[in-house]
């Protein structure tokens, strides 16, 4: 029999402990929201059609970011391009057609440690490869790929594990009325799979649309008063222009550097915000 | 048609295996690619300018110590930040926290997760590094103190999400059994949950840290940029260079193919080194545990 006196300790160290824990989980979540809010409530002053839709003037000291705007935007598509069919296709790989074997084993070591390469190795290895050996020079060619190959592991393991939650007797069902494996996944298991697939597919992008490192070798500008006309042009882009005006700019307007941080912030979060909505309707619509 | 048929599932057979064995190339092109412009360096820098203690490129001193020493000053900062916080809270999601208030932390973590770096270090120059210089009482706010608080910051949302999956899946009737035989949840928590996660908790850990080591801008922005051996406790409040830093502060200003080009990305082949070290020994933990799980429930 424990004694009453022994339990009630052990009840009180658990209070305790959970208190401790929960505490800790609110210190790691309160700094989140202060950092969203501090920046909306600084930049939001900024916001103007003539900030958004406007040309840096003044040594950007003055005028808008469009330009950055439509580059990040660029830049984020061009990933997109590269990343999202080669990331579906080895995701279909590693859950339809791999073998459980070594090679195997290598790929999804490789996956691990293409998330854990540094971002400005990345940024190494565009200006290496793409940018002086293939000569695209610094464009948003080169700075896409660097972009698409950083983002691949993350596209790559959350669209198989959206693979591998549909159910193995939606295939078998499709292989026994005659389907051929290949129609089989893109009729039964791809449709099933697409919510989660996207999912990954946008928290990818959304990486990539931050990320400065990467580009600051392969694509940024510096400060560039016209629009990038081909995929080969150099083009200004959000987060770098962030960083050169809050470290290399002297004399720089505070608001204008909360403006673009909060510009920045809008186009990551909101998608975020919609890889979000997509994942939880999809695991409340899902029948199986 | 039916060959048709054939062909086409060929064809697009053939195209899935490529895409599935890309990864491989794509770390094979990147090593490849550091080694090509990196590996000059031992031909043009004498080894022991190499490991000094000064860098100083402009004169020709390629030390690349002050840079590690940076590097691992802030990477430990950051690792006592990340470890009980993450950990702490991935317990907190997993074991104790009701449904809905877990449904609501989650996407909050993946956020922090989201938030570009070069916001943070802004924030970081901005407010943080002002607000620790006046509390205690520095001559800067730009140490490698605030790079690792910032870092930490950043490398939690890893610890969480990879510690938490791990506790998940320890299996309920583990817990079930500990709390049988009367231990309170707290007690199953740490003498059974955690230890049964051990390893997953671990790569969680392990993760953590790749990810600070490689973080670039925040560190740039908030670590005051100065490559200094560091010396002991006191080095934390004093202002360092990262690895990361140096190559993304220095790289836009070197000549293609010059010496300190070349020293460049070889600072840049030593950080992929220890990516790699890291993670794949992070993922062997994984595949062990996977076995062992398997071995459990057959």
């Amino acid at each position: 029999m424990t004694d009453q006196k022994g339990t009630r300790v052990r009840y009180l160290k658990q209070r305790l402990g959970f208190r401790l824990l929960s505490s800790m989980a609110i210190l790691t979540i309160l700094p989140i929201i202060a950092v969203v809010i501090y920046i909306v409530i600084q930049g939001a002053p900024a916001i103007s059609r003539e900030f958004i839709t406007g040309f840096p003037e003044d040594g950007m000291r003055a005028g808008g970011i469009w330009p950055a705007i439509v580059g990040t935007f660029y830049l984020t598509l061009g990933t997109a391009i590269f990343s999202v069919p080669l990331g579906i296709g080895a995701a279909i790989y590693l859950s339809e057609y791999a073998p459980q074997n070594r090679f195997t084993q290598m790929i999804r070591i490789s996956i691990i440690n293409l998330a854990g390469i540094p971002s400005v190795v990345y940024g190494l290895f565009g200006l290496g490869l793409f940018v002086l050996f293939l000569n695209f020079g610094t464009s948003i060619l080169a700075g896409s790929l660097t972009l698409a190959i950083m983002t691949l592991p993350v596209i790559i393991s959350t669209a198989e594990e959206a693979l591998r939650a549909v159910p193995q007797a939606f295939r078998t069902v499709s292989i026994s009325v005659g389907a051929t494996k290949w129609q089989t996944i893109r009729r039964i298991v791809l449709p099933e799979a697409l919510p989660g697939i996207l999912t990954g597919v946008i928290l990818g992008l959304e990486r990539a649309a931050g990320e400065t490192a990467p580009i600051l070798f392969t694509v940024a500008a510096f400060f560039l008063p016209r629009l990038p006309n081909s995929p080969l042009d150099a083009t200004m882009a959000l987060p770098y222009h962030l960083f050169v005006i809050s470290t290399q700019v002297p004399g720089m307007p505070i608001k204008i550097q909360y403006g673009t941080a909060l510009v920045l912030l809008t186009f990551v979060l909101s998608m975020n915000i919609i890889a979000t909505v997509i994942r939880s309707r999809a695991r409340a619509s899902r029948q199986w | 048609m039916d060959r048709d048929l054939n062909l086409g599932e060929m064809i697009i057979t053939r195209l899935i295996n490529i895409a599935g064995y890309s990864a491989i190339i794509f770390v094979g092109m990147i090593f490849y690619f550091l080694l090509r412009e990196g590996l000059p360096t031992l031909n043009e820098v004498n080894f022991g300018n190499l490991v000094s203690n000064r860098w100083y490129p402009i004169e020709a001193y390629f030390g690349i110590l002050p840079l590690l020493g940076g590097s691992l000053v802030i990477t430990i900062g950051a690792t006592l930040i990340a470890v009980p916080f993450g950990i702490g809270t991935a317990v907190y999601l997993a074991e104790i926290a009701p449904r809905w208030v877990r449904e609501i932390l989650k996407p909050l973590v993946e956020v922090l997760a989201g938030l570009p770096s070069v916001v943070l270090g802004f924030l970081g120059m901005l407010v943080l590094a002002p607000f620790l210089r006046k509390y205690l009482q520095l001559p800067t706010g730009l140490t490698a103190f605030t790079g690792s608080l910032l870092l930490g910051g950043m490398a939690i949302p890893t610890v969480v999400s990879v510690a938490e999956d791990a506790i998940d899946a320890v299996p309920k009737s583990y817990r079930d059994a500990s709390l049988a035989i009367g231990a309170t949840k707290w007690q199953t928590i740490w003498r059974v949950t955690l230890p049964a996660a051990k390893s997953g908790v671990t790569t969680a850990i392990m993760l953590g840290v790749g990810r600070a080591i490689g973080e670039t801008m925040t560190v740039m922005m908030v670590s005051g940029n100065a490559p200094v051996l560091p010396g002991g406790i006191r080095a934390l409040f004093k202002p360092a260079r990262t690895m990361t830093a140096t190559i993304a502060a220095e790289m836009g200003e070197v000549a293609t193919g010059s010496v300190h080009y070349h020293v460049l990305f070889f600072i840049g082949m030593v950080l992929f080194l220890i990516s790699l070290l890291i993670n794949i020994t992070a993922s062997f933990v994984v595949f062990r545990q996977r076995q062992r799980q398997e071995r459990i429930l057959s």
